[in-house]
């Protein structure tokens, strides 16, 4: 125990009013926290956070559109030729190889907006034209012509069986 | 750094001064018991409500059809949307018990009497906005509760002469409580609250102005005053750490014990719940409209059961400075008037039948009975008083207020503050 000297030092008082500020200081943070995580996406939003495709109904040379966390996917079944056509092509705005954008080579699975401000791009034979300012995109996804900056994005996605994948990671 | 930060602010804005005025040099006296955390209590409950509310109102959706599935939405799915609920439910039910022993203390000691009538009138307003905002809160989880709670408590304006019944249809907007209802009443539900932290900020200013009251009711020497930071900060959050206690056990362990479970079931127009009640804070005033058989003189009585408190500064004539400290026979009505309020508050849950009928007259009768004698004992009382003498620690502390103010006298008038100078005069006379 403190002796009668220690109990009368200012330096006690202070200590001991520092440290209960830092207790409630510390409280009040920890009650902040459920307030801020309400906010963020709730059961029934991450229960969303994946999505089934089926591939088998989609027959060679074309592209369904599929929705994953409420925004739009494509998933394209390649002909061979496509994919051909995608080798060996060389983009300026943002270089990649067609092998780096797949996972098997007659499936292209991307995010179906545009990088440059978030427009749904129409599909047409060579790839995507975006309506809101006319960025084209190859059979790879790659941007051929600008203002969009960069590559459509490939999102996470894994094959469950040889005709189903799963896109998105479980929130 | 800091410190030329706050000079730079000081220079354009009183800080410094109004800390120095409403904390650091408030003068509290030094003889307040626990009864007076009770109001900074009720703000810190007030903000809670505010704050949990806002976070609601974020996934709460006010339409018939969603209003019950949005609740459980927020119970089951929401982040930590039990809490925020719980908080809320549970914090309706603790502002009300915090402000029922606010208000209980300032009739048992007197806070009321001069110069507080304008603090007392502003807590009874305030009272009566909790009232309305809690009656309209309670209609948005949209269970069968609710919505025969707001069906009920609309309806009572029908009584209204002549114009009763386009009253309801207005109130409601529509034949019943509707779409319409809900949606205004979520509405006003959130506007309500601003219109509290408005009310608070005058009851505050009310307060800083005509300082504390205390237990013995009698104005302390300027010694025995010290500054509300930090000899009162510290008590009423010694006091907050108890209360949350309680809260918290109750948010926990029981948040339901404070939810009928009627509730539970989704509001139906069609069928009404064999019992219905409404929620703990309301039932003596409840009670009070059952027991009159007329329902314009029940509806009037209960408006009148809270707004004769109004009268409390003049049904008060005794001129024994305090509350119920050195007053026996207010301090016996204090009592009755407190366990009066218990067995309406058990009436008003019971239904209305047999004995309770005639138990919650007589009990109504007792209510406003004791109101009405208040002028008389409080005369016979003084009397009584003024032949017996004062407690001694009443005489003494009446003595040191006279000296103080006849100091201030002898002051103002070498002064020459005439206005303040008359006041105080006045003051002296009321008082010997």
């Amino acid at each position: 125990m403190a002796s009668d000297k220690d109990l009368d030092s200012p330096d006690r008082r202070d200590f001991l009013g520092k440290v209960t500020t830092a207790v409630g200081a510390v409280g009040v943070a920890g009650a902040c926290v459920p307030f801020i995580s309400s906010m963020n996406p709730s059961k029934d939003v991450t229960s969303k956070s994946t999505s089934l495709v089926d591939l088998a109904s989609i027959p060679k040379g074309k592209t369904h559109t599929i929705e994953w966390q409420g925004k739009p996917v494509f998933v394209t079944h390649r002909s061979d030729e496509t994919i051909a056509d995608m080798q060996d092509v060389s983009t300026e705005i943002d270089p990649q190889a067609d092998a780096d954008r797949i996972q098997k080579p007659e499936w292209l699975v991307v995010v179906g907006l545009c990088t440059h401000l978030g427009c749904v791009p129409n599909r047409n034979e060579e790839g995507w034209i975006c309506p809101c300012h006319g960025s084209i995109y190859d059979n790879s996804g790659r941007v051929v012509r600008g203002p969009a900056p960069s590559n459509l994005i490939v999102p996470h996605y894994e094959f469950v069986d040889e005709k189903t994948i799963i896109v998105g990671k479980k929130v | 750094m800091i410190k030329k930060v706050f000079a730079w602010v000081d220079e354009r804005f009183p800080l410094d001064e109004m800390i120095k005025h409403e904390l650091t040099e408030y003068p509290v006296p030094r003889n307040l018991n626990y009864m007076w955390s009770f109001g900074f209590l009720a703000m810190f409950i007030l903000i809670v409500q505010l704050v949990s509310g806002i976070f609601l109102a974020m996934h709460y959706k006010a339409d018939v059809g969603m209003a019950f599935d949005s609740i459980q939405h927020i119970m089951r799915e929401v982040n930590y949307g039990w809490l925020i609920r719980y908080l809320h439910s549970t914090g309706a039910s603790a502002f009300f018990a915090l402000i029922f022993i606010h208000i209980g203390r300032t009739l048992y000691y007197g806070s009321y009497r001069r110069p507080r009538e304008l603090l007392w009138w502003t807590g009874l307003l305030l009272l009566l906005l909790l009232m309305a905002t809690a009656f309209m809160g309670y209609l948005l989880p949209w269970g069968q509760m609710s919505f025969w709670g707001a069906q009920v408590i609309t309806a009572l304006f029908g009584v209204t002469p002549f114009i009763g019944e386009s009253v309801v249809i207005w109130l409601r907007g529509d034949f019943v409580v509707g779409d319409a209802t809900l949606t205004r009443f979520f509405a006003l539900h959130y506007l309500f609250p601003f219109i509290i932290c408005v009310a608070v900020a005058i009851h505050l200013v009310a307060l800083h102005w005509v300082k504390s009251s205390n237990p013995s009711g009698i104005t302390l020497h300027a010694k025995d005053n010290i500054p509300f930071h930090p000899y009162f900060t510290v008590k009423d959050l010694f006091g907050l750490g108890v209360f949350l206690i309680i809260f918290f056990g109750f948010v926990f362990f029981a948040p339901e014990f404070w939810i009928m479970p009627e509730n539970n079931v989704p509001a139906d127009p069609m069928v009404t719940p064999p019992h219905i009640v409404p929620e703990w804070y309301f039932l003596p005033f409840y009670a009070i409209l059952r027991s009159i058989p007329d329902p314009l003189g029940g509806v009037v009585a209960m408006a009148m059961s809270i707004l004769i408190f109004l009268a409390m500064p003049w049904l008060d004539r005794s001129n024994v400075p305090g509350g119920a400290k050195f007053r026996p026979g207010y301090r016996i009505m204090v009592y009755v008037w407190f366990v009066d309020l218990m067995v309406l508050g058990y009436v008003g849950a019971q239904a209305p039948e047999g004995i309770f009928v005639l138990l919650g007259r007589i009990a109504t009768f007792v209510y406003f009975g004791l109101f009405l004698l208040l002028p008389f004992i409080s005369k016979r009382e003084e009397r009584r008083s003024r032949v017996q003498g004062l407690p001694r620690e009443a005489e003494r502390l009446i003595r040191e207020e006279q000296e103080e103010l006849l100091r201030s006298e002898h002051y103002l008038r070498r002064e020459n503050d005439e206005k303040e100078l008359k006041n105080i005069r006045k003051r002296l006379e009321d008082e010997s």
